[in-house]
């Protein structure tokens, strides 16, 4: 086969687009910097970005991305300015390259995108040439969410330390990630990330949101269909709800859905009972999880939201290329 | 029209199984000789062209183009892509009728192929199967047929219903015309990009599966097989770009029952995979998409054995904003006509040993018979004096900011390309010059 298309064009340092941008010690990198914020009193914190500009750009609705990075970026002094294509001229129908330009021409320095199609960070990287975040591109992926994760499991799971990570750190972990895989961008960058430091990723749900293709996104994913199967083998349990806006005429049986693949009480304390059990939100409660087991022990739910603030600090931090980040490049 | 005479080429001409040294004297926009080198000393008062080293085959044909015009000139014209037909060796092109207004009409037709235009090529059409290509009623194939047209087809949309696809079968039947199919079942496709594959996963694009294409061609197959039956027809369908290894061996099985198939491939389908997707590559997306190494493989075998009738571009230009969009925004095609000889000469000559005389027959001696072009195709004396003199050998890299094209929507820029257009001639004209 030859390859005359396809090149790898260079993107601005400091842009996240896709896990697999990230080698292990630019993820190392990434959570020791995240470490090293959080750790600062506030009044420093502020200064680190001080002055800088940042944009928000949603092209979807989004709660805990947008807020967390916005807070991120006010916590480190920079200005923020949010467009949404509900009040903009987007509406109008202005392309994403002429909305990224003009954003940059008002001196925006680096741009956080979140977009319902696929790939669209990319675009926007290319046509800009200024760093760009992916907060997640329709079905694609969603690094940061990806990043706060693994920081939820390293702080979560017993014996672990977040900020010395290599190749091999979450070797023996087992993590199951269930429900609608085909459209979930949470689930690729997950399942492309974790098996970079040694995890085991089992990727568990019904043929039509699960597709055999799914195993190619790393040597270390395996697909399980049976949900007990998976869970009795589960250091973490990751639920992702069923995207009714992308399921495109596709159509699934609900009561059926939640005898297999709900995450209730019952199957918990039957299969997984020490398990850490995660979910990015939304989360529909008595469809894909239990209320119960949400708001229950092993829940880290609301501890992902506060490491996805930290980390999203932490990436700011690398794509304004400031206080000497080091791994800008990894 | 001055006379001209071509000297000391390798004339390969497949229709008439000439292979070797040649000169060729063209007349009256006719071809008047081809004798031994030396042999035509005695005609005077002409321009002579050496083609020392070089190539003389018939000029290319190829039976699918998209020219945008009327109502899309700002991607291409009817000037400008004829221009970059003769640039890649064509002397003759077949204009897909999705223009704005859909060619449904006669006087649609005879204002595509008017004069005015300013096509540097022979130019034909194939218009609409349907009234604006919506797949419902078929237009009039007769009149339609006397105005000039070569087949008929609803390119970039298939003829979807069984009754709307027999009833073309039918009428394209008793004229002696091909319908030319679209095979893509868009009950399947919906919402898809690319190919259905890991790639499509990893990206998070939905994808179009073998299948969707594969169950048209074979419908359509059972069509033919049954109006032979029942209607003692003959009807001729012709597949376009065929790029799935089902398909393609539903064409063969086809071909070994007697049934009356031909089908094209295009240039990209056997070069490139969707890996060239790449990181959202918008020069990539297609309909048909880049499939898998297997269907490449599949299209390179279906090409050497006789199953694939000929080779033909797509060439689909599209303006640099429309496919500086999200890739799923953007619209499908690339440009092709500059590109087909260098990549079927690296691909399927230089990489998988295909004759040249093979090479040529697929982009002119065959395409000419696919679609009935009478007097084209072939440098047999008396045959249109449409030739293309290339360096078989020159290697070369394509410069998408030199196309004559408008567009520049190509994956194939800065690509290797294996032999260089010395010069195309259309009917005794020369229409391009290389260098």
């Amino acid at each position: 086969m030859t390859h005359d298309a396809g090149k790898i064009s260079g993107y601005a340092a400091g842009s996240l687009l896709t896990v697999r941008d990230l080698s292990v010690s630019g993820v190392s990198a990434i959570l020791s910097e995240t470490t090293r914020i959080e750790r600062m009193v506030s009044a420093e914190r502020a200064k680190m970005l001080a002055g800088r500009r940042i944009a928000l750009l949603f092209y979807e609705s989004s709660t805990r991305t947008r807020t967390s990075f916005e807070l991120a970026a006010k916590s480190l002094g920079a200005t923020t300015t949010l467009v949404s294509d509900k009040s903009s001229s987007i509406e109008k129908g202005e392309s994403l390259k002429d909305t990224g330009l003009t954003l940059r021409a008002l001196g925006a320095e680096c741009i956080i995108l979140r977009h319902a199609h696929s790939g669209a960070p990319y675009l926007l990287a290319k046509s800009t040439g200024i760093p760009v975040l992916n907060a997640g591109d329709g079905m694609h992926e969603h690094p940061s969410q990806a990043l706060l994760d693994l920081r939820t499991m390293l702080t979560r799971l017993p014996g672990f330390d977040v900020d010395t990570i290599h190749e091999t750190t979450l070797k023996g972990v087992t993590i199951v990630i269930a429900g609608d895989i085909l459209h979930s961008r949470v689930a690729r960058s997950n399942a492309m990330l974790l098996p970079k430091l040694g995890a085991r990723v089992i990727l568990c749900g019904p043929r039509e949101l699960l597709p055999e293709e799914a195993l190619g996104l790393s040597e270390g994913v395996e697909i399980e269909r049976n949900f007990d199967t998976a869970l009795r083998r589960a250091q973490v349990v990751m639920m992702l709800r069923i995207q009714q806006e992308r399921l495109a005429g596709l159509e699934i049986n609900l009561a059926d859905y939640i005898s297999r693949y709900q995450l209730s009480n019952e199957r918990m304390l039957a299969q997984a009972p020490e398990a850490l059990v995660m979910h990015p939100g939304p989360m529909i409660r008595g469809l894909e999880i239990d209320g119960d087991v949400a708001d229950g022990p092993n829940s880290a739910i609301e501890d992902q939201v506060r490491h996805g603030l930290a980390v999203r600090m932490a990436l700011l931090v690398r794509a304004l290329g400031a206080s000497g980040f080091e791994s800008i490049a990894a | 029209m001055s006379d001209l005479l071509i000297l000391n080429g390798r004339v390969i001409d497949p229709a008439t199984g000439v292979d070797g040294l040649r000169d060729v004297l063209l007349r009256r926009g006719r071809v008047a000789a081809v004798e031994m080198p030396g042999e035509l000393r005695w005609t005077n008062a002409m321009e002579t062209l050496d083609a020392l080293g070089m190539v003389v085959a018939p000029g290319l044909i190829d039976v699918h183009v998209h020219l945008r015009e009327p109502g899309q000139t700002y991607k291409e014209s009817i000037a400008t892509g004829t221009a970059a037909a003769a640039a890649g060796g064509f002397t003759s092109v077949v204009a897909m009728p999705n223009t704005l207004p859909v060619n449904d009409s006669v006087a649609g037709l005879r204002w595509m192929l008017d004069e005015a235009r300013g096509a540097c090529t022979n130019l034909f059409a194939m218009p609409a199967a349907t009234f604006g290509s919506r797949g419902e009623e078929i237009t009039d194939f007769h009149e339609l047929q006397r105005a000039g047209a070569v087949g008929f087809t609803d390119d970039g949309k298939p003829l979807l219903h069984d009754r709307v696809m027999r009833e073309a079968l039918v009428a394209a039947a008793g004229i002696g015309v091909p319908v030319s199919q679209h095979a893509e079942d868009t009950r399947l496709t919906g919402g898809c990009s690319m190919n259905a594959g890991p790639l499509a996963f990893r990206l998070g694009l939905r994808g179009m599966t073998n299948e969707s294409e594969t169950r048209i061609v074979e419908r359509d197959i059972r069509l033919l097989r049954d109006i032979e039956r029942s209607e003692g027809l003959r009807p001729h369908l012709h597949v376009q770009h065929v790029s799935t290894t089902g398909a393609m061996e539903a064409i063969r099985r086809a071909k070994k029952d007697g049934l009356h198939v031909t089908c094209e491939v295009a240039p990209h389908h056997f070069t490139l995979t969707d890996e060239a997707v790449g990181e959202y590559d918008t020069n990539t997306k297609m309909n048909p998409p880049l499939r898998a190494e297997l269907d490449r493989k599949a299209m390179i075998a279906g090409l050497m054995d006789g199953t694939a009738d000929c080779i033909a571009t797509d060439h689909a230009p599209h303006a640099t904003f429309e496919k500086e969009q999200e890739f799923e925004r953007a619209p499908n095609g690339i440009t092709g006509l500059e590109t087909a000889l260098g990549l079927a000469l690296r691909v399927l000559h230089r990489g998988e040993g295909m004759s040249l005389s093979r090479l040529i027959a697929l982009m002119s001696w065959q395409p000419a018979e696919v679609m009935s072009l009478k007097g084209r195709g072939s440098l047999e004396v008396g045959s249109f004096a449409d030739a293309v003199v290339f360096d078989p050998t020159a290697e070369w890299s394509f410069a998408v900011k030199a196309s004559r094209s408008k567009s520049r929507n190509t994956p194939f820029d800065g690509a290797t390309m294996v032999g260089r257009v010395m010069a195309t001639i259309c009917e005794g004209r020369v229409v391009y010059r290389g260098n």
